[in-house]
């Protein structure tokens, strides 16, 4: 290990590599250097001054050039005049620091006094309160009174609206920068700054909308104070009030980290969401989220969920029992001939109801495999589980002699945390992009390369053998991301195995960190394709019976003798099924998705389910029980074994082992809200990488795109229609 | 619009610079003289000109003194009252200021001819009193001087 | 002193057109350095005349363009004229009366580092003067100084003008290079250092404009020449801007260490309202205040080092007895806190606080704890700034009670606060100043 620094603080000898900063290495050994401007995932600034710590270097003798030693042999500290900022200096061979002598206590005694003569004293009412940074280092560190006269204090707008999404409380605000930073360099949206300068100093946006930007919300999380507050969130709870339980975003290919925080509702004795917060997980989205994730959770307490079964009777839907709705549905799947029953299943749900509902439908009722809705995305998948990424694949490893191809695909508004650090490997580590697409995206800004194809010629370009891929031959590797923008299935289908074997002629389809990408329009696309094996072919006209799983596009359920429904909402399509059953949200149970980089990941009930509502796979399993099928899976935990017995990108893969964690770098979460902010740190697991299954078949020719085709709207992502449109923050934003 | 009346001073802007955001703090010179202050609209017009978020241009309005995010007088009057023009009787020069325009420094008189300002060291010390009128300086002023200047100026 | 070598306006008339200052013998040196020369031996001459920086931190300059690595590009230099320390008013002249050696200058630095391309940035409230220096540009681009394959050899040399906007801070030079690119001028964090990573990311000569319009006279009369004037640490000729209290207020420009601070003051002509001299600051309201008994120290960096101050950028501001250092130190916080950028903690917080002290004080409402109160804010800034700035505006406190303590304590004692004219100075301050800095 020639690249590890040997240095000593407080006395502790330790070695860490090369480039660490003391406050980093320090970190290692569990001493915490107190930051307020340092954040691990941000450049260091070194502006706040709070973590100013004495630094010393061995003593060279300036005549010998050798390092100086003392009668007993040691090396002399030539200890360095004035104090040092840890967050912007790296180690270096011998160094010595001192974190807790005299000089560095006063030191941070003196910042925290200066620091609070200028921020308010309203910890009782400050969201921040409980997990406040500020707060927790003025208790650590700060001087017990101040001298500084409280009737001098500078007033500032509290509560100012930063946009429709984000408040700010300029009286709270330490000028620390972080939220700047964060949406200079990590976001590249320059919508925060500041303005005016000294004492004046504070943070404005003038953008249109205010704060425009995906990622804002992240940095109510990494602010050190209570200055900046989501609309969503503030004012409706403490932290120390909540609960969490650990969860997985379902809406985009992603599958973000996130914990879940509920508060009971005291009057109602709901418990309810209240917040979404990033769950650490370095692999998947680090610490970060966008605002879909974040706001986009109403819908779990949206005031048409649907709590109890429903039945047609006299032309309308009246309540039942979930027994009456179980007997009604099993008699009337017995009556029809299994070849009548069309089972569609929408990429939403977890991957266990998908697995029980492709066994219910072909091994229980005797029906083709059902259909995934959307059919453009399953119309792939089976080729993205072919070519996708390796076991140990990481975007954070991506860097120099990297390539990375987006084709047909709008990396940040179909999978925003994707972007943040795809955007990191080529800005920050040097890959090198290729950006190919029919329009602009947020992503040319990086590109190396550029081509353009006619709307829908996606498949077309890449059958072309275009020069931009000859960049694939030399990468060391290679992730190709794309997405089915104004494509079929079948064209998308034909774009991802071009692109498939692209990459395997450029050799790299066994290396680990290489591979497709697909910019699925769901959290569990992925897993859903995999336990259905989705039929590809046409829908039947008519069925006599169809089982539509929460699917949300009308185009892809026939038309039906009789209709069930598995849904939140009473959708269109509920509103006209002859059953309807309730079912529960993600918050209200368990399972696991998987993500469009192959990642299987799991999540927790945070509350109960609203009503009777129920999760899906305990209806199909009743539905096949009242058929003769003697299934008696005790909850996912079990249909996920059976699951990973039978499907090979699943085998030697346990529920258990979802769970599993490692520790990860750098050290944030809960414990360390003073360093890295209010994100959760992963208790819950990291989840795993399925395996790549090989797939038959010779590519398919791409044809001619249809006006149907064309006319599909642009992937966004506030595009209503969508669960999040029972989000009210987001009402100003939906497309 | 700033892209149309002022477009060769733009292009000579552009023409100067390997960037286009260096180019912000003349285009606000020039947005200054065409809208007055630094308006919203000159704002997010320099921020197209130079690629940018109206944010950071904002940003660059605030930090500036010279650079007005409200409207002023015809004729802006930075008055130096630091310490070496205050040793040669700046402060009472500027009291005189004030009472001849009948306000007080960072008011612009009724009739929008003159916003008095006190300003930071202007380079000059050797010459105080002094002032700069819309950039110009005016050295060795007495209240006369002073007064004359005013008849001047508002004509 | 005879001839002036930096202010030769005031021998030369007009010289500030290019026939004249060419007619002494302007351009000449840089004629023989670009067809007759190396950038390297321009360099060589400059590091050996010893010529140390006059911005304020008097570091040596042929050393400083010596760090420009020689096989990157493109490659900056940077002109600082942002002249805004308190008292300082030097390049001003120079720009308004020399201009051409300054271009001239600039140019033989760009030349010696093998640049093409340099920025004067001048203060934003320089336009007036600034014309003067673009007219001056405008004439060497006519006359073929500046511009594509000078003289005939394949090295071109563009020089232009930014104005800044009003802020000191933007004579930090990374500041300035912030505010170069169209940024709020905050410093940026060292290292790395603008002779690796400045303009553009690219390496870049940062150097006062006085700095500059040495090296032509260099270059043209060599750097033994040079060096014989001064001392040996301290070699050549530096301008001395005289405020405050003297009679005869302007530049000097004398041969650094032959003169004291006394021979300083009698050259302006002593005190202006016939009372004895107190106190001088000798580099604007950053630097240490120096008691009359300290006036014999000589005008060099290394005695002025010996009294506990600075040489800086010789900005002498004289104040006569009747000067109470508590009002004086005011002016000085006011200054600071209006200027700090607000990037770090200890000047953000610290100024705002000492100016609230300090406004106490005036109205007449401190009390002698707040003298220590002082010291201690004081105290607690020292040693803990981002830049520079913050450290700066501690000295107009550190060395007013280390020199002036009984000015203090008879402010209160003698309850000189709350004087209609203090009261009337802090009423405007309220709300004067633009922009609510
Ligand atoms: C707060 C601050 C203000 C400064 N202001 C100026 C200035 O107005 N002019 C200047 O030449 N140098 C100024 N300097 C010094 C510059 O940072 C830099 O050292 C200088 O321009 C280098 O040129 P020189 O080596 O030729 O002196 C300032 C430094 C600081 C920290
Ligand atoms: S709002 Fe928060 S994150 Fe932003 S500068 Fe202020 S304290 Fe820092
Ligand atoms: S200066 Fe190091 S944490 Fe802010």
């Amino acid at each position: 290990m020639a690249d590890l620094i040997n240095l000593t603080i407080d006395g502790v000898a330790l070695a860490v590599p090369k480039g660490m900063l003391i406050v980093d290495a320090a970190k290692t050994i569990e001493k915490d250097i107190p930051v307020f401007c340092y954040h691990p995932k941000l450049k260091p600034v070194g502006l706040c001054r709070m973590c100013l710590v004495e630094v010393g270097t061995p003593k060279i003798d300036p005549a010998t050039k050798q390092i100086v030693k003392d009668e007993a042999g040691a090396t002399v500290i030539a200890w360095q005049p004035k104090l040092t900022t840890a967050c912007t200096t790296p180690v270096s061979e011998g160094m010595s620091v001192r974190t807790q002598s005299k000089p560095v206590i006063d030191a941070r005694e003196d910042v925290l006094e200066f620091l609070l003569t200028s921020h308010p004293l309203d910890c009782p009412v400050c969201d921040k309160g409980g997990e406040c940074p500020l707060q927790n280092l003025t208790l650590a560190h700060g001087p017990a009174v101040s001298r500084y006269d409280y009737a001098d204090k500078q007033h500032n707008d509290k509560h100012a609206p930063l946009g429709d999404l984000m408040f700010i409380d300029r009286e709270r605000c330490i000028q620390c920068a972080r939220c700047i930073r964060f949406q200079d360099d990590i976001a590249d949206d320059h919508v925060l700054q500041f303005h005016n300068r000294g004492r004046a100093e504070e943070v404005i946006t003038f953008s249109t909308p205010g704060f425009d930007s995906y990622f804002g919300g992240n940095t109510s999380d990494i602010c050190p104070v209570g200055a900046l507050t989501t609309a969503d969130f503030r004012f409706k709870g403490r932290p120390w009030e909540l609960k969490t339980a650990a969860s997985v975003c379902g809406h985009c290919a992603v599958g973000c980290n996130t914990a879940l925080n509920t508060r009971l509702n005291t009057r109602t004795g709901v418990r309810e969401i209240k917040r979404v917060m990033p769950r650490q997980n370095e692999q998947v989205n680090e610490i970060w989220l966008c605002d879909k994730g974040r706001y986009g959770h109403h819908f779990t307490h949206a005031a048409n969920r649907l709590t109890h079964p429903l039945i047609r009777k006299d032309g309308a839907l009246q309540e039942a029992t979930w027994e009456s709705a179980l007997q009604l549905i099993s008699d009337k799947l017995k009556t029809v001939p299994g070849q009548k029953v069309v089972g569609v299943i929408g990429d939403r749900l977890a991957t266990e109801d998908a697995w029980l509902f492709g066994r219910l439908m072909t091994d229980v009722i005797g029906a083709a495999p059902a259909f995934v809705s959307p059919r453009t995305a399953s119309a792939y998948a089976d080729v993205a589980r072919a070519a996708g990424l390796g076991a140990d694949a990481d975007f954070k490893a991506l860097g120099k002699g990297d390539v990375i191809v987006v084709v047909n695909g709008d990396v940040e508004e179909q999978a925003p945390v994707w972007f943040l650090r795809l955007r990191q490997a080529v800005v920050d580590r040097g890959a090198k992009l290729i950006v190919a697409h029919h329009r602009s995206t947020k992503m040319h800004r990086y590109a190396a390369g550029i081509a353009r194809f006619a709307p829908g010629a996606a498949a077309q370009w890449v059958a072309g053998q275009p020069a931009e891929l000859a960049a694939l031959k030399d990468a060391r590797n290679a992730v190709i991301v794309f997405g089915d923008e104004k494509l079929s299935g079948h064209n998308a289908r034909a774009l991802a195995q071009s692109l498939a074997h692209a990459l395997a002629e450029a050799g790299h389809a066994d290396k680990p960190n290489s591979g497709l990408v697909p910019l699925y329009p769901h959290g569990n696309t992925q897993g859903v394709c995999d336990a259905v094996d989705p039929s590809r072919g046409a829908m039947p006209e008519s069925a006599d019976v169809a089982w539509l799983a929460g699917v949300g596009d009308p185009a892809d359920a026939p038309r039906a003798g009789f209709t069930i429904v598995s849904e939140l909402f009473l959708t269109p399509l509920a509103a006209a099924a002859d059953v309807v059953l309730p079912a529960a949200a993600p918050a209200e149970r368990e399972g696991s998705y998987t993500s469009g980089d192959l990642r299987a990941q799991r999540f927790w009930p945070a509350h109960p389910a609203h009503g009777e509502s129920r999760p899906d796979w305990w209806a199909f399993q009743e539905v096949a029980r009242r058929m003769g099928k003697d299934w008696s899976f005790g909850g996912p935990e079990a249909i996920f074994a059976a699951l990973a017995a039978a499907h090979p990108a699943y085998n030697g893969l346990s529920y258990a082992g979802l769970a599993a964690v490692k520790p990860q770098w750098p050290m944030v979460g809960r414990a360390e809200v003073n360093f890295g902010g209010t994100v959760y740190d992963n208790t819950a697991g990291l989840g795993a990488r399925t395996a790549r299954v090989p797939v038959g078949g010779a590519a398919e020719a791409p044809v001619e795109p249809t006006l149907a085709d064309l006319t599909r709207p642009e992937p966004a992502l506030y595009r209503a229609g969508d669960l999040i449109r029972h989000s009210a923050v987001l009402a100003g934003r939906l497309v | 619009m700033l892209r149309t009346n002022r477009a060769a001073d733009i292009e000579k802007v552009f023409a100067k610079y390997p960037t286009k955001r260096s180019a912000v703090m003349p285009l606000l010179y020039l947005a200054q003289a065409e809208y007055g202050y630094c308006s919203p609209e000159a704002i997010r017009e320099v921020a197209e000109l130079c690629e940018l978020d109206p944010t950071e241009v904002k940003s660059v309005t605030g930090f500036y003194t010279m650079f007005n995010e409200s409207p002023t007088g015809k004729v802006i009057l930075d008055v130096c009252d630091d310490l070496p023009c205050a040793l040669r009787g700046a402060d009472a020069f500027m009291a005189h200021c004030e009472s001849r325009l009948g306000i007080k420094a960072g008011e612009t008189t009724a009739d929008g001819k003159f916003t008095l300002r006190s300003a930071m060291c202007l380079a000059a010390c050797n010459r105080a009193p002094l002032l700069q009128a819309n950039g110009d300086y005016h050295y060795d002023l007495t209240p006369e001087s002073f007064d004359k200047l005013i008849d001047e100026l508002g004509k | 002193m005879a001839k002036h070598l930096l202010l030769r306006d005031l021998d030369i008339p007009n010289i500030r057109e290019i026939e004249v200052y060419q007619a002494n013998d302007g351009y000449a040196a840089w004629h023989k350095a670009v067809t007759t020369m190396k950038g390297e031996d321009v360099l060589g001459i400059v590091k050996d005349a010893g010529l140390r920086g006059r911005g304020g931190a008097g570091f040596p300059a042929g050393l400083k363009w010596s760090f420009i690595p020689k096989d990157v590009f493109p490659k900056y230099v940077v002109v600082n004229g942002d002249e805004s320390e308190p008292g300082t008013f030097k390049d001003h002249q120079l720009i308004r009366g020399n201009p051409h050696q300054v271009i001239e200058g600039t140019a033989l630095c760009a030349f010696a580092i093998g640049s093409n391309l340099a920025y004067i940035y001048l203060r934003g409230e320089f336009s007036e003067p600034g014309k003067a220096l673009e007219k001056a540009l405008d004439e060497a681009y006519a006359k073929g100084m500046l511009g594509k394959n000078l003289f005939g050899t394949n090295y071109s040399l563009d020089i232009r003008v930014h104005y800044g906007a009003g802020a000191y801070i933007c004579g930090e030079e990374s500041a300035l290079l912030e505010s170069l690119e169209g940024r709020i001028g905050q410093p940026r964090l060292k290292p790395p250092f603008p002779a690796t990573n400045g303009l553009y990311n690219k390496p870049t000569v940062i150097n006062n404009v006085e700095t500059l319009a040495n090296v032509p006279l260099i270059v043209h009369n060599g750097a033994a020449w040079y060096k014989a004037m001064g001392t040996e640490k301290s070699t050549g000729v530096k301008l001395f801007s005289v405020s405050g209290h003297v009679k005869n207020p302007g530049n000097y420009e004398l041969e650094l260490g032959k003169f004291s601070i006394q021979d300083l003051l009698d050259m302006a002509g002593g005190s202006s309202t016939g009372r004895p001299i107190k106190a001088v600051l000798p580099a604007g309201s950053s630097s240490p205040i120096i008691p009359a008994a300290n006036f014999g120290a000589k005008l060099d960096y290394e005695s002025m080092g010996t009294i506990g101050s600075v040489l800086g950028s010789c900005s002498f501001i004289f104040m006569d007895d009747s000067v109470n250092m508590v009002w004086a130190a005011r002016k000085m916080i006011r200054f600071f806190k209006h200027e700090s950028c607000g990037k770090c903690t200890p000047c953000r917080e610290g100024t705002n606080w000492a100016l609230k002290l300090y406004n106490k004080m005036l109205s007449g409402e401190g009390g002698k704890a707040d003298i220590d109160l002082i010291a201690d804010v004081n105290k607690q800034i020292i040693g803990k700034c981002f830049c520079p700035l913050g450290e700066f505006a501690t000295s107009s406190m550190t060395f007013t009670l280390k020199h002036f303590k009984q000015d203090y304590i008879d402010f209160v004692e003698k309850k000189m606060g709350g004087s209609p004219e203090f009261l009337a100075e802090l009423a405007r301050d309220a709300h004067a100043t633009h922009g609510g800095h």
